[in-house]
């Protein structure tokens, strides 16, 4: 099988290149390991302070509203932190006190949102807090199994009954001027966050839960079915074994569902992830890259992957695979041709792409213009 | 050196991280509060089952096995083999007779076949339909396949020579549904690889491919079937240097993953030569061979990929055959369940979450209304058409019928 472009990873990273290059007639396959850091997602783009047109527009066509604005946000736990490019259902704020009087409502049952902490976060800034928790009938059988009573399952009860859920909260409200709640909404469609923001009479503002993250998994669900529109070829449930190298250039790669079925092309981008997604892969004795083994930068020396003290900076999530100015990814020190590295793969080694999504966005899109300039 | 070769456990269990990404993915966990979902069913339910058997969960039959939490791991924790494995090793209970008759689909046909215009008759009658739901809890919704008059080994056997003359030849695993309910599909593939210059052959004598019995608790039987079957697959394979080819999707999954997997017989030497149709027919054209086809066909063909497909990774190649079909406007579907997962549809317990489970996937194709829905799973063809009235046809049917 032959494409002109193969991305391996189909998280962020590798939706977004893949999106870009089908949408400019590119023929491309993403062969994905199992889902993504997408299901992790905060619903803001760190690191992407520039207003990138470009992504807006491509993200527009999947069906994703993003918008963009400097501030701040409101974090888990309570705390606010920088924001600029963010999902409709982020709220972005231009001081953390943006309400006077806010009411921060649970589910019963629910323990993957943190009320109190939030509460607590919130009086910090002057905020003054109520919470309350509401009893949906509806979440009752989801309770007989605790272990399942989580954020996708919510979300997925939640969007059927958002009308009950608007009129519950304003029941409870009285002289708040901000309602504070979990994000379990809008798990197939937006138009919920859009709903609850129309029908309750004060400014609606959502917090995260723990994973999985619904926004996130709405975010990744619209970009495969776009990026499938556009004719693009997603293998999920594959994994790549082995790539065929010659003369500085991979021509096909083995995967475990093909086997003997090479898949060619005349580019390949890498975006597998870090650690938890196994692009990056460390022992006792150092840090690799299991399908190119391309060059990756860390310390020799062991005991300096780590600090000690648990919340500070950890130098391992800096190490990643190492690559030129136009992303080629580095392999005994040259560069091979046609494979790009984007993504957290890529970890702290391109500071000036950013973190995080940020860094997922911007690198994906610089490896899709290079290829675009080549064909 | 690699430490984590040395410390991989079976189904790669210890990798699960309680991510809890498999619980989003989950068809049942969606309808059923009684299930308990695959993390607490698979790995974590395992920690605690490998302490005591104690804590074996009989919810646990309420795992469908479509394999969507091994899809969706990103750890490559092998869940619904986890949950499966742990109902052969705990699960005692004597299937019921209801759990048999739906398990034994090799028997049953065989029983039905020579009778079939009665039996037809007979299953498709509301008073039937009633009783079974009643007696055997059947649900009365479904309507059991058709059986056909006429095998498709009796069918092959009588054009085998013709099939001999053929210069490539390859072997075919059809499965209990294309001999005893619907021979035409085994017809049409015969017709499309015919048209390719490759012939047909039966292996020495298949038997079923078994994941009813393995997923009706009778894994007694399924190894026996499956010893049986790896035996015949080898006399092809090995002895003759055959590819096996099949045009179920799910029977290509047991027979290539549940047998090492779930009933620990070893097909490492065997199991790259056994294929499904349309990735063989895909590489025969990428290769240089030509299909000739009609020059007016015309057809809206929305496909399914059928979960055992996904976790095969092969719904790429009836994709790109299809879409090479001139005529054809192809739409690719939302990976989805259909519900139906072979015989756990057909139990009156798991009829409602099985429509349920299905929704999505309906809803869907009648937005797209297409003159045919395409899928290579005999079980997802008879939910979708009894839940949506549309048409199913396996992706090999649809090329034989717009071959010219």
């Amino acid at each position: 099988m032959r494409f002109d472009c193969v991305i391996i990873g189909g998280g962020l990273a590798g939706l977004t290149a893949g999106l870009k290059l089908q949408s400019k007639g590119l023929d491309t396959a993403i062969v994905s390991t199992g889902q993504n850091a997408l299901h992790f997602f905060s619903g803001s783009f760190a690191s992407m302070q520039e207003a990138p047109a470009e992504i807006i527009e491509l993200f527009s066509a999947a069906g994703i509203k993003l918008h963009y604005e400097k501030g701040v946000r409101l974090m888990p736990l309570g705390t606010f932190r920088d924001a600029e490019l963010s999902l409709e259902d982020i709220e972005l704020f231009k001081a953390p006190k943006f309400a006077k009087k806010a009411l921060v409502v649970n589910l019963s049952g629910f323990h993957d949102f943190f009320a109190s902490f939030l509460a607590e976060g919130l009086e910090k800034q002057g905020i003054s807090c109520q919470i309350r928790s509401i009893n949906f009938p509806e979440l009752e059988a989801l309770a007989k199994s605790p272990s399942e009573m989580r954020s996708v399952q919510i979300a997925r009860i939640m969007d059927r009954i958002t009308d009950k859920v608007i009129r519950e909260v304003r029941m409870l409200l009285s002289d708040e001027d901000a309602v504070v709640l979990p994000q379990v909404f809008g798990l197939q469609d937006s138009a919920v966050i859009e709903q609850l923001r129309k029908g309750i009479p004060v400014r609606v503002v959502f917090a995260g839960t723990l994973p999985p993250s619904v926004p996130g998994i709405r975010t990744q669900m619209l970009l495969k079915r776009r990026y499938e529109a556009l004719g693009g070829t997603f293998m999920a449930s594959d994994e790549v074994l082995k790539a065929h190298l010659y003369e500085g250039r991979v021509h096909s790669i083995a995967t475990r569902n093909l086997d003997n079925h090479f898949i060619e092309a005349d580019n390949f981008i890498l975006a597998t992830g870090g650690y938890f997604s196994k692009g990056l892969r460390s022992n006792p004795f150092g840090i690799s890259e299991p399908i190119f083994g391309l060059d990756v930068r860390f310390d020799e020396n062991r005991s300096a992957w780590y600090n000690p003290s648990f919340a500070a900076d950890q130098p391992y999530m800096k190490y990643g695979v190492v690559t030129d100015a136009s992303l080629h990814a580095l392999r005994e020190g040259k560069a091979l041709e046609n494979v790009f590295a984007i993504g957290s793969i890529l970890g702290g080694t391109r500071p000036e792409l950013g973190t995080g999504a940020g860094l997922a966005i911007r690198s994906a899109l610089e490896a899709s213009n290079q290829i675009l300039n080549i064909k | 050196m690699n430490l984590q070769e040395f410390t991989q456990s079976k189904y790669n269990f210890e990798e699960c991280m309680k991510c809890t990404v498999c619980t989003a993915y989950c068809p049942v966990l969606q309808v059923n509060p009684l299930y308990p979902g695959p993390k607490q069913a698979g790995p974590d339910g395992e920690r605690l089952r490998l302490k005591d058997p104690f804590f074996f969960n009989y919810a646990l039959k309420y795992c469908m096995n479509c394999k969507r939490c091994e899809v969706a791991c990103p750890s490559g924790v092998k869940v619904a083999d986890l949950i499966q494995a742990a109902r052969i090793k705990h699960d005692h209970s004597k299937p019921k007779l209801r759990d048999r008759m739906l398990a034994s689909t090799d028997t049953m046909g065989s029983l039905a076949r020579p009778l079939a215009p009665v039996v037809n008759a007979t299953i498709g009658l509301g008073v039937t339909k009633s009783l079974l739901d009643a007696t055997l809890k059947i649900d009365k919704h479904r309507t059991f396949p058709k059986y056909s008059g006429r095998s498709f080994e009796g069918w092959l056997k009588r054009h085998a020579k013709a099939q001999a003359a053929f210069p490539e030849q390859v072997a075919y695993f059809h499965g209990c549904y294309v001999n005893y309910n619907y021979p035409q599909l085994g017809k049409d593939l015969v017709k499309v690889l015919n048209a390719l210059g490759v012939g047909v052959q039966l292996l020495e004598k298949e038997k079923c491919c078994s994941i009813a019995l393995i997923t009706n608790g009778m894994s007694g039987k399924a190894t026996k079937q499956a010893t049986h079957n790896v035996g015949v697959l080898r006399k092809a394979i090995i002895d003759k240097g055959l590819k096996v080819l099949t045009t179920s999707s799910t029977c290509s999954l047991t027979l290539r993953d549940e047998y090492p997997g779930l009933l620990g017989i070893d097909n490492s030497d065997i199991r790259g030569a056994i294929q499904i149709a349309v990735r063989y027919i895909y590489e025969k054209l990428e290769g240089g061979a030509k299909l000739e086809f009609k020059p007016d066909y015309h057809k809206k063909i929305a496909y399914h990929v059928p979960c055992h497909m996904e976790r095969l990774g092969w719904g790429v190649f009836s994709e790109k055959l299809l879409r090479s079909i001139p005529g054809v406007e192809f739409t690719l579907l939302d990976s989805n369940c259909c519900g139906i997962a072979g015989t756990y549809g057909f139990k009156k317990e798991n009829y409602e979450a099985s429509q349920k489970i299905g929704e999505p996937l309906f809803n869907q194709i009648r937005e797209v209304n297409p003159d045919v829905v395409a899928c290579d799973c005999e079980t997802c063809k008879w939910q979708i058409e009894m839940s949506t009235g549309y048409k199913v046809m396996n992706p090999i049917s649809i090329l034989a019928e717009a071959l010219a």
